[in-house]
């Protein structure tokens, strides 16, 4: 094809590393070759061992559009093979490869409207936190309802943050539910997602939404994509994104 | 470019490795990846037309298709996101039986294939024929489960897998290579994971 690639592999260097969670820490780029990109998008990350062995994975951006570095907000796999990399070999001042940014479904900018119901699970919460900070920084009106689903309180990535939008009443409503430990808001749960808190989340905003967003891994996103179908949203609505086995 | 303090200890054998494309990696599950909720088609509800553009061709229920010859295909698989799955087990109607039962041969050089969903992906027709795809009804000898696309999937092994459309009920010709769902937002027209054709524009 006479095309050329539309997101070529270029250098980033890293330029802070900031640990989110116990497992879970981000790391910011700044890249050789600035691209513009939408919330919810990801970047494919390559590493290269002497012998030419080269291990690819893709990662979500956690950065708003508007943010000048990217920052990938990476959760340790024991078992994997480019997490632990990130997470136990790379400082500060490392250069790794990366294209992007890539994907053209699961995004969102301010332009498209809302309201958006946003539902996450674990590190799912990523790309809708590129989402959320896009929101703030533009200056949306857009209304958005984030359920996020985590283990426990600890665990809850971007919290500072994320408690800190919720607190200015500007349309961002954030749902927390634990899964392993009692709720630490009373406006929380502590249960898995399911019809009626999705009801209760719905609720919250002042029309039905226009578009949902569900990321997590296989198994929350099937429950969760179907606790919101069986709380009377449409399938046509809802847009997935899904990791792990 | 050489990454600093990565090393290749996970490189499989030599005799894996040649099965894995450029950029792949050994997976053991079986991952699942969509666009969108799960529908839930009952075999009951679900049918499979054939259509060249508009016009449908030839139209079965699933006792209709069923009734055609049912083959089996082992192969290996490689999903876009990187995993790679040797020797998955499939079982299901060749799209050359399918074309013989209607009693055609490819009209046009490209088809589209439909999703419940709505989801669509384009194949070219010489990568679906002389045996190199099937609309599977079986994983590993069991019904296709809902979240892996059943009750009937695409199978185009020698693609990338977004190329296999899951929740099928329908093969359409088209006169153009129409991009599908995917290669609207970014993927590549053709996928082959030899050539590592994952985004629009890889070579």
């Amino acid at each position: 094809m006479s095309e050329a690639p539309q997101s070529p592999w270029q250098t980033a260097k890293i330029t802070r590393i900031e640990k989110r969670t116990p497992r879970v820490t981000s790391f910011f780029f700044a890249l050789s070759r600035p691209f513009a990109y939408r919330a919810g998008q990801h970047v494919d990350v390559r590493l290269t061992a002497p012998d030419g062995y080269q291990a690819r994975r893709s990662y979500s951006i956690a950065s708003a559009p508007e943010s000048v570095t990217i920052e990938l907000a990476i959760e340790k796999l024991d078992d994997g093979e480019v997490s632990p990399f990130f997470h136990e070999v790379a400082v500060v001042g490392d250069e790794i490869e990366l294209r992007g940014p890539l994907g053209g479904h699961f995004v969102w900018s301010d332009s498209d409207g809302g309201p958006l119901l946003l539902v996450g699970g674990g590190s799912g919460v990523v790309p809708l936190m590129a989402m959320v900070r896009h929101r703030t920084l533009r200056k949306s009106v857009a209304p958005v309802a984030l359920m996020f689903s985590v283990r426990v309180w600890d665990e809850v990535i971007f919290r500072d943050e994320l408690i800190g939008l919720d607190d200015r009443r500007d349309g961002f409503d954030l749902v927390l539910t634990l899964t392993r430990e009692a709720p630490h808001r009373p406006s929380d749960y502590s249960r898995r997602i399911d019809t009626a808190m999705v009801m209760q989340a719905l609720a919250r905003l002042p029309q039905p939404p226009a578009l949902a967003f569900v990321c997590g891994s296989n198994a929350f996103v099937s429950a969760a994509a179907q606790a919101l179908i069986d709380a009377g949203i449409s399938a046509d609505i809802i847009r997935t994104e899904r990791y792990g086995v | 470019m050489v990454t600093r303090g990565f090393s290749s200890g996970r490189k499989p054998p030599a005799e894996t490795d040649a099965r894995i494309p450029p950029g792949q990696y050994l997976e053991q599950g079986f991952p699942v990846l969509s666009a969108g909720p799960t529908p839930r088609v009952r075999t009951e509800d679900w049918s499979f037309t054939l259509k060249h553009g508009p016009r449908p061709i030839k139209k079965w229920n699933w006792a209709e298709f069923n009734a055609l010859p049912l083959t089996k295909m082992t192969r290996d698989i490689h999903c876009v996101t990187a995993w790679t799955k040797f020797d998955t087990a499939w079982q299901g109607m060749l799209v050359d039986d399918i074309l013989a039962d209607a009693g055609i041969e490819a009209p046009t050089g490209f088809l589209l294939a439909h999703g419940y969903d709505g989801y669509t992906t384009n194949v070219p027709a010489k990568d679906l024929t002389t045996g190199k795809a099937m609309v599977a009804l079986l994983y590993e000898g069991k019904p296709i489960t809902p979240d892996h696309g059943g009750p009937a999937r695409l199978l185009v092994p020698h693609l990338y897998f977004w190329k296999s459309a899951k929740w099928l009920n329908g093969l359409q010709f088209t006169e153009r290579d129409e991009p599908g769902f995917w290669e609207l937002r970014g993927y590549h027209i053709y996928g082959d994971p030899w050539r590592e054709q994952r985004y629009s524009g890889d070579p």
